[in-house]
């Protein structure tokens, strides 16, 4: 599913370089539950944006499905992240002007479906993710648990293979945040590839592959 | 993403910027008002002064005395040389030239009018009766009878000169004494306002050999004469020169301009005028476009995060550049909208302040003001959207 070979990350700061990542080999396959940890600097979240196409390597090849996607021009790695990849963040990230059934609808717009073909699967996506009552809310009504929500309906509606959770429950308390999860878990057990970066050791522990990072080196990969 | 879809988008997003859409959107709209407006206020006057000179006749050719000298000074005061006359003979002359309709000779001047104790000063016209179409002057009642030859002493007054002169009212077949002549009153002016800076209802006119003889000159102030149609107006005045030149020993003492030339001139001249006015309020378009940019750049860095979102979701470069190129859009459209409100409720302003002045904005400036707000938008978009288009997806992201 993900291959990486030789992935190098350096940053530019003025004069001083910053190698975030070095030379990161790692095969991740289709389905996988899989947590990153490591302390603040540690390179995890630079390794997430690369795996989302967020993030460019420096060097090395990124394999997505079978295809060398960092050899693809920017709008055709758009669409990769459109179709392929979906993102959670810990801010989450809702669009503050939209409900939340607009907010889910939006990689729908992107992708160019129809009216009603957007209807039916952002009604399906509510329904999935217990939020239908919710559904004309802006983001400002909603709990931190509610938004988490409508962010992960968001960022499943196009049935990606490939899910990137930065820090997801960071600025949950530990009852919602316990929700998020079991939705992450949810949808593994449907079969997406779930990649979680994570502070939280008992976060980190649940996933049925771990790695650990230090320096931009993974210095443990559990199974 | 779809055309419909990123105008839905972009206008739910100018929407919710409330104060900074009405803001922008004022900027706009005064730009484009201005345009209309001071567009109509040219062309009204353009309007104006062309139906001034309409009002004077149609394809009249007018004939001066004495030449307009474009170089060289006086050379008639350098050898002692006065114009010649210009005679009623010279004008009887044009009478048998091709495609002359009708043509009026014409004295004017000033005199003392008085009936009974009643006494005023007068602007005198001395014609003869052809001068009335010429000039589309209307007779309310009366008529005027004077031709080339010896006339009786008639006279026509304007509608207030005969309301003063005749309080009664009755002032057809009275006599009105004019210096040491007595006339009888033929006729009255209908009452036509102000044309070219003669007030016909305030002016009287009597036969011109009596006008001649009574302002005690042998010389015309004008001869005015009508062509039978437009495409004959040069070859008229062409012959009219060539005739007069010959009846003046082959000296070319007259100046003839044809009404169509001077129409022209002004024409050109205020069309000019309202393109330099409107130009100037096009500027104060460019100046909202300024405005727009800076407002466009500072919700780019306001919604940085929001960028880094779409391109997290997959929105391509082209996705965000058109989003905020068509916010600019959609503030550009409600600007010149409001704008184009704006300058014709101007125009109308400004059409009741003066009513004789048609400040109606012509077609092309309210076109030229929608294209010119709209251009401006999409200029004015473009530095922001590309900026926005750039921004790094990690960075933008990791904002708070």
């Amino acid at each position: 599913m993900i291959t990486l070979t030789g992935i190098s990350r350096i940053f530019t700061m003025g004069e001083q370089e910053v190698r975030a990542l070095k030379h990161i080999d790692l095969n991740i396959d289709a389905g996988e539950y899989l947590s990153v940890m490591g302390p603040s600097g540690s390179g995890k979240s630079t390794l997430l944006n690369i795996v989302g196409l967020l993030d460019q390597p420096t060097d090395g090849t990124y394999r997505l499905e079978n295809r060398d996607v960092t050899a693809l021009s920017e709008t055709e790695q758009a669409k990769v992240r459109r179709e392929r990849i979906g993102f959670i963040f810990q801010a989450f990230h809702l669009v503050p002007r939209l409900t939340a059934a607009e907010n889910i609808e939006l990689p729908l717009i992107l992708e160019g479906l129809t009216p009603a073909e957007r209807q039916a699967r952002v009604k399906a996506a509510l329904q999935q993710t217990d939020l239908v009552d919710r559904a004309h809310h802006r983001p400002a009504e909603l709990s931190g648990g509610q938004r988490q929500r409508v962010a992960i309906a968001r960022a499943t509606i196009l049935n990606p293979g490939v899910i990137l959770a930065d820090e997801p429950t960071g600025n949950l308390d530990h009852k919602t945040g316990a929700e998020v999860v079991a939705l992450l878990e949810k949808l593994h057990h449907q079969g997406t590839t779930v990649i979680v970066v994570t502070h939280d050791r008992e976060l980190g522990s649940r996933a049925h592959r771990r790695i650990q990072m230090r320096d931009g080196e993974i210095i443990e990969d559990t199974k | 993403m779809k055309l419909p879809d990123a105008l839905t988008l972009s206008f739910r997003t100018v929407v919710s910027y409330r104060l900074r859409a009405l803001l922008i959107l004022l900027a706009m709209a005064l730009g484009v008002a201005a345009v209309v407006a001071l567009t109509a206020l040219g062309d009204g006057a353009r309007r104006f002064v062309v139906n001034q000179f309409a009002s004077l006749g149609t394809n009249l050719i007018i004939v001066l005395p004495g030449r307009a000298e474009t170089s060289g000074g006086f050379p008639g005061a350098l050898v002692g040389e006065t114009p010649r006359d210009l005679t009623i003979e010279d004008a009887d002359s044009l009478s048998t030239l091709r495609g002359v309709k009708r043509y009026a000779p014409l004295n004017v001047g000033t005199s003392e009018i008085s009936v009974g104790g009643r006494l005023r000063e007068v602007t005198l016209l001395g014609s003869t009766a052809d001068l009335i179409p010429i000039r589309h002057m209307n007779l309310s009642q009366g008529r005027f009878t004077a031709g080339n030859g010896p006339n009786q002493a008639e006279i026509i007054l304007g509608t207030a000169l005969a309301r003063e002169l005749f309080p009664a009212g009755n002032a057809m077949g009275q006599r009105v004494r004019l210096g040491d002549r007595r006339f009888r009153v033929a006729g009255i002016f209908a009452s036509q306002g102000e044309s070219m800076g003669f007030n016909t209802d305030e002016i009287a006119m009597i036969p011109i050999d009596h006008a001649q003889s009574l302002l005690n000159t042998r010389s015309l102030f004008r001869i005015l004469v009508e062509a039978q149609s437009r495409s004959l107006i040069e070859p008229v005045k062409e012959s009219i020169r060539r005739t007069l030149t010959l009846r003046h020993e082959g000296e070319e003492d007259v100046t003839v301009i044809t009404q169509d030339a001077v129409l022209v001139t002004f024409d050109r001249i205020f069309l000019a005028l309202t393109f330099a006015v409107s130009g100037i309020a096009a500027i104060s378009l460019a100046v909202a476009g300024i405005l727009v940019m800076n407002v466009m750049l500072v919700a780019v860095s306001q919604r940085t995060a929001e960028i880094g979102l779409l391109k997290a979701l997959g929105a391509t470069k082209q996705d965000i550049k058109r989003l905020f190129l068509m916010e600019t859009l959609w503030l550009a459209l409600a600007g010149a909208a409001v704008g184009i409100a704006l300058g014709y409720a101007g125009s109308l302003g400004l059409r009741l302040a003066y009513p004789q002045l048609p400040a109606y904005p012509p077609a092309w400036a309210s076109l030229a003001a929608i294209a010119t707000a709209f251009v401006t938008g999409i200029v004015a978009s473009l530095l922001p959207a590309s900026r926005a288009a750039r921004l790094n997806p990690v960075l933008a992201l990791s904002r708070r």
